[in-house]
């Protein structure tokens, strides 16, 4: 990280905030890439001849005399099929005991796919998790966060659909996570024998919030390199873009721009977009899929935060504990797969749709029943017989520590069905309880 | 033409220095290498002009060069809009080479050397205005008319017109002298700045006719008119991408034209997907053939997001000066929205609620004013109906966006997460949502000739029985099943039934997807009647029994295609219920 002989050093800093410094320099180019007494800066605003940088690791000790040297470019990653099982930071220097990667480097910040270029996910990505593969489906090329409150296991989680989903490659952009989720992550792909198919990208929350927001710029760069040149199927995984969104919110902060709602800045919507929308499906056969999590303070999904993400994302996967057996479920109300119609019925069992609707819908009616018996009235018959069914679908189904295929599932709804209910309740096409109601 | 040189950047906000005359909201590029980067201004202070990349900044100096090119943003109106995909600056997506799209890149909305089969229809001599028939040309379906474009103030007189036979685009077909004796000469192109309404018509009407969408909760509860404008608030997952897919699929229009404005990708991609195989129930023909789609969607330029929504509505106006009847969707207005709040923010404007610049209500009035019907000079009839959906911040309605809205949009379909959560779609609250459609005398006497008689009055009858149901419910769960009078779960279970069989409508399934409105009136007339029947009933849980019987026959019916063997079946086995079940006690 040398400046080139002919770039010239900066030393009389005009202004410095949390996350800034201010200083006249010429010929600086918007987003170059700078480093001011050897940390990593960025240009974020040039106001004729004084420049505004974002240094990421912090201004603290800073003096106005430090060293300013810019690079001549954007920020660069170097790209090679060898950054497979390797464990990299936010600038890209590896965090492991490897050996230092000679690559060729090229910008982060890719362009935009062509929409008419984009082919139309449709291949089911199975996790063994009936919560998701049942009831929101997800496809390949696919964009979801799932949404979680801080005591929920979801890192854990997001390793296990990761590790049990079909991929290819598998890349982990670590923003803010804890030192010990960092390590459950290694350990975890380690012990799958799959770590050489993975590169992470990590911060913990060790490490100076701002350096975050280099990480997703990184991990779909990546992504991108695996999924468009090497026509892989690339599986991203985002953890945690509250925090991601947290440090967005201190940079303009300090830049002065006015908050929109809950103090986060007026761009957060197309920030958070331009992240997940490098989600798609290639039609030379590469694609990648985003699978991120955003945590929640206490359920509150009316926050810019997840609100701005619900927007832009295929749907969301809620984790929460079910209330009667203690078990961590995939909330089957509140979670959506948008993309779940490209391939449920299609390229999964034909009755597939309806069953997950109708299972969902008597899981509704045992909610209700069970407000009603905290409330204090009396139960009656079909009350009592849906919260039996509730138990059992929750139990046999929606359990994420569950591990089935998309037929068992299918059967075993059914079985849940005809176990509990009769045909003309349950609201399905007469045709497929011909077929599929147990005999 | 003025030059000038960038003095500051922040973001896709740039400071020019300029030397000379600048206009607002004139086009500028500016010169990096090889690359041409488009901007518009949008403030101008002294020497210094504010303008908003329509790229992202990344790379740009102090000191690099803009020209500015007297124009402001416009766009090519000729044949071939039609089946394409644009960009929101009219740049036609397929014609650019690649996966992934370049700075700067732009390519031509119409290809000039294309030719076209041109029959003129004007004769010379005649008298012409702006709007007037001069010719038309085979599109797709439609004959598009080639009219005297729109920046023609005054009269003309016709010169020389084409004989028929095939022209390219960019060939003169007519010639045409003002009042002052000048000769112009006349392509099958015009353009025209977007943010300027074409009001080339003799006059604009009141609504009166229904645009069919194939919603029964649209079409019979809360129906939008020809010319109409409604909104669409939901927080999301509650459908609205859904309802409006659902809508561009089932209407009736001559003209399609879809807005993708700062929303995802693959919801265009399944448009571009699933269009082509689509059949138009207006023609027999395409879909994809009456459709034009703008698709700006949210990882492109986020400036260009408030030109998308009047790039749609210019080609918008265009075919209804043809004489057309255009059906405008844009998904979605808050992006655009939030596009003017970032680049007001940039600015360092006084910002008004939740951050949005102050005149954010008066440009949603101006743009749904834009639609409507309209009557060119030859009385020939056009209209612009536009939905558009809106993406409340935290699903809550109290916002400027949704507020502004309501303000001026006649419909508005309430998108309720609670049915959402239920699934019950499509979401939209049947007693939260309006038409003020339904008011209008037009309309009313519309519905008494078209529809059938008394049929506004059946409608809020439904409604009427819908409303009890709620009031019904609320004092069941506080009072309990057992204390409440046996009524109470009657009138229930009848807002049920209208809700299963009549409110809900799976988007997913082929028959269920689309309702005619015979069908509709039918599926009315059939529900009311069975709510109507009064019984004795034993006790709560018969009634319930009895309901989701029905409710079960009536899914049945709306999943088989209208009166088909298995329709008339399942209807037969309504009565069937009652036989077995009850005995009247009339």
């Amino acid at each position: 990280m040398k400046a080139a002989a002919f770039q010239p050093v900066y030393t009389k800093i005009k202004a410095l905030t949390k996350a800034t410094c201010t200083l006249e320099a010429s010929g600086v180019q918007y987003d170059e890439l700078a480093w001011v007494d050897g940390r990593t800066a960025q240009v974020i605003k040039v106001d004729g001849s004084s420049v505004t940088l974002q240094v990421f690791s912090g201004t603290e000790g800073i003096g106005t005399k430090a060293k300013v040297v810019f690079s001549g470019s954007p920020p660069q990653l170097k790209l090679s099929p060898l950054l497979a099982g390797r464990y990299f930071n936010a600038f890209g220097i590896a965090i492991d005991d490897g050996s230092e990667l000679q690559a060729e480097e090229r910008d982060v910040k890719g362009q935009t796919v062509n929409p008419v270029r984009r082919q139309l996910p449709s291949e089911f990505l199975a996790t063994g998790i009936a919560g998701i593969d049942l009831n929101n489906t997800l496809v390949t090329g696919q964009k979801i966060p799932f949404f979680a409150n801080p005591d929920q296991p979801y890192n854990q989680i997001l390793a296990e659909v990761a590790l049990r989903a079909d991929s290819d490659r598998i890349i982990l952009g670590g923003m803010g996570i804890s030192h010990d989720d960092y390590l459950m992550f290694r350990e975890k792909f380690e012990q799958s024998g799959a770590s050489d198919k993975i590169v992470s990208y990590i911060n913990t929350s060790e490490d100076p919030p701002l350096e975050r927001l280099l990480i997703p710029d990184l991990v779909c760069t990546t992504a991108e390199y695996f999924a468009y040149e090497k026509q892989e199927k690339v599986l991203v995984l985002l953890s945690d873009m509250t925090l991601y969104a947290d440090a967005l919110a201190i940079v303009s902060n300090k830049m002065d721009q006015i908050p929109s709602k809950d103090a986060m800045p007026g761009s957060l919507y197309s920030d958070l977009a331009r992240i997940y929308e490098k989600a798609v499906q290639f039609q030379e056969g590469g694609s990648i899929t985003i699978i991120a999590v955003t945590s929640l303070n206490d359920g509150d999904i009316t926050h810019a935060i997840p609100d701005n993400t619900g927007y832009i994302t295929e749907g969301q996967l809620y984790l929460k504990k079910d209330p009667e057996s203690g078990l961590t479920i995939i909330d089957p109300f509140r979670s959506l797969s948008r993309l779940k119609q490209n391939v449920i019925g299609i390229k999964t069992r034909e009755d597939h749709p309806q069953l997950m609707n109708a299972l969902v819908r008597l899981y509704a009616d045992a909610a209700e029943a069970r407000s009603k018996k905290e409330n204090g009235f009396d139960l009656n018959a079909y009350d009592l017989r849906s919260l039996k069914f509730a138990q059992a679908y929750v139990r046999d189904l929606l359990d994420v520590q569950l591990n089935i295929g998309p037929e068992e599932m299918l059967d075993r709804g059914w079985k849940l069905l005809s176990d509990h209910f009769e045909p003309f309740e349950i609201g399905i096409r007469q045709k497929f309880i011909d077929t599929y109601w147990p005999k | 033409m003025t030059k000038g040189k960038i003095i500051g950047i922040l973001s896709n906000l740039i400071q020019i220095k300029v030397l000379d005359s600048v206009k607002q909201n004139e086009i500028c590029f500016v010169e990096k290498g090889s690359q041409r980067l488009m901007a518009e201004v949008i403030k101008i202070n002294g020497a210094i002009a504010f303008a908003q990349l329509f790229e992202a900044g990344t790379g740009l100096q102090a000191g690099d060069e803009v020209s500015f090119t007297g124009e402001l943003l416009e766009v090519s109106l000729g044949p071939g809009l039609l089946s394409k995909n644009f960009d929101g600056l009219q740049n036609d997506l397929e014609a650019m080479p690649g996966s992934f799209i370049k700075t700067g890149q732009r390519s031509p909305a119409l290809d000039l050397s294309q030719s076209h089969k041109f029959s003129p229809l004007a004769n010379v001599g005649n008298t012409l205005m702006a709007g007037s028939i001069i010719g038309e040309v085979p599109e797709k379906a439609l004959k598009h008319k080639i009219m005297l474009p729109f920046k023609f103030k005054g009269a003309y007189k016709l010169l020389e017109v084409a004989h028929a036979g095939v022209y390219k685009l960019d060939d003169c077909i007519a010639k045409v002298e003002g009042e002052d004796g000048r000769v112009h000469e006349i392509t099958m192109v015009q353009k025209w700045p977007v943010k300027w309404p074409i009001k080339v018509y003799k006059e604009k009407s009141r609504p009166s006719d229904i645009f069919q969408t194939g919603l029964r909760v649209i079409d019979t509860l809360n129906p939008i008119t020809e010319g109409g404008t409604a909104y669409i608030p939901g927080a999301f997952g509650t459908g609205k991408t859904v309802l409006q897919q659902a809508i561009a699929k089932n209407n009736r229009a001559d003209v399609v034209i879809l807005v993708a404005c700062g929303e995802r990708a693959n919801e265009v991609v399944e448009i571009f997907h699933s269009f082509p195989e689509l059949e138009d129930l207006a023609t027999g023909g395409k879909l994809k053939d009456k459709t034009t789609i703008v698709c700006n969607t949210s990882n492109m330029p986020v400036a260009a997001r408030e030109a998308s929504v009047y790039v749609g509505m210019t080609m918008a106006e265009y075919y209804r000066c043809m004489g057309y009847k255009v059906l405008l969707l844009a998904d979605s207005t808050s992006r655009w929205a939030q596009a003017l709040r970032e680049m007001s923010n940039r600015m360092e404007e006084l910002p008004g609620t939740d951050a949005f610049p102050v005149e954010l209500p008066a440009v949603i009035a101006n743009f749904y004013g834009r639609a409507g019907i309209t009557k060119m000079a030859d009385n020939r009839r056009g209209s612009v109906t536009f939905l558009g959906t809106v993406s409340p911040a935290g699903g809550n309605f109290k916002e400027p966006v949704t507020e502004s809205t309501s303000k001026v949009a006649r419909c508005f379909y309430a998108l309720s997460q609670k049915r959402a959560d239920a699934k019950r779609y499509p979401a939209i609250d049947p007693l939260g949502s309006y038409s003020r459609y339904l008011d209008y005398e037009e309309f009313q006497q519309f519905s008494e000739k078209h529809i059938e008689k008394d049929w506004i009055k059946k409608v809020n009858k439904a409604k009427t029985l819908l409303s009890k149901g709620i009031e019904a419910r609320d004092q069941i769960s506080i009072l309990g099943d057992d204390s409440v009078p046996l009524d109470y779960h009657l009138d229930f279970w009848k807002s049920e039934l209208i809700d299963f069989a009549f409110i809900q409508q799976d988007s997913f399934d082929a028959i269920d997807m689309n309702s005619s409105l015979e069908r509709q009136s039918f599926q009315l007339n059939r529900v009311l009647e069975v709510c109507d029947r009064s019984y004795e009933f034993e006790d709560f849980s018969a009634v319930s029994q009895h309901y989701k019987k029905l409710i079960n026959l009536f899914k049945q019916m709306n999943y088989s295609d209208f009166n088909s063997e298995d329709f008339k079946k399942f209807n037969q086995q309504i009565e069937d219920e009652f036989k077995a079940e009850q005995i009247p006690a009339s």
